[in-house]
């Protein structure tokens, strides 16, 4: 469920569809998470060995879901950052997927 | 003291005794340079399908040795690493800046669980939330 909601905003992103605009601009949508997943399954060690949790934040494309979309807290997405990093370093995640 | 954490791929092809020869070998050269295996991991990830091949290799088995020292090992368990033949890739980290802040982390919230209110807990999680709110919404 996580995983299609975040993707039908990824959508909406790449459309441009930014709604800077308060009132109305997530109409029918999905509400701004809070908190992040991170924060509320109390996750504070990211592992790059954790393949499924990172993988939740890279979508098929290989790309790391952006902060403004997966919700994180700047220091979360900085370890996030690493641990993707490492994950790729050592082929548990793709660097690109053709 | 300082944590880290070997992980290395070597060819699918290895056989299990090549394979344990060459983590005796680190192991020797961690305790002889005053460093102290904690765990050797063959089981998490083993035999799993690359990401990407590396070289000609689709597949690998995977090693990580869990290892507490002063630093002092690394460089020549990574030069080893390094000239092995079996050995696809490795990676070093340490580990133990990043474990004792998810313990500190961990600790607060269980004193926040077992105190009172929701008025500490909302702290701690607007606290680990820092940040947030900037740029995009204003």
């Amino acid at each position: 469920m996580a995983d299609n909601e975040r993707n039908d905003r990824y959508d909406r992103f790449d459309r441009g569809d930014r709604g800077e605009g308060d009132r109305g601009r997530r109409s029918g949508g999905s509400r701004r998470r809070r908190t992040s997943r991170l924060t509320a399954e109390k996750i504070d060690y990211i592992d790059y060995k954790d393949v499924k949790l990172l993988q939740s934040f890279v979508p098929e494309r290989g790309k790391i879901t952006p902060r403004r979309i997966s919700g994180l807290s700047a220091w979360q997405q900085r370890k996030l950052n690493e641990a993707i990093k490492r994950a790729r370093n050592i082929a548990l995640l793709p660097y690109t997927t053709h | 003291m300082r944590t880290y954490e070997i992980v290395f791929i070597v060819s699918p092809n290895t056989t299990e005794d090549d394979l344990h020869k060459l983590v005796s070998q680190l192991e020797t050269t961690i305790t002889e340079r005053g460093g102290r295996i904690a765990k050797v991991d063959y089981t998490t990830l083993g035999r799993r399908k690359l990401a990407y091949p590396i070289g000609k290799f689709e597949e690998g088995i995977y090693t990580i040795i869990y290892l507490e020292g002063s630093g002092q090992e690394i460089a020549e368990v990574e030069r080893r690493l390094r000239v092995s033949d079996l050995v696809i890739r490795h990676m070093v980290v340490r580990t133990d800046e990043d474990l004792k802040r998810a313990e500190k982390i961990k600790a607060r919230r269980k004193v926040v669980a077992a105190g009172a209110g929701t008025e500490v807990e909302e702290e701690l999680e607007e606290e680990l939330e820092e940040g947030e709110d900037e740029g995009f919404e204003s």
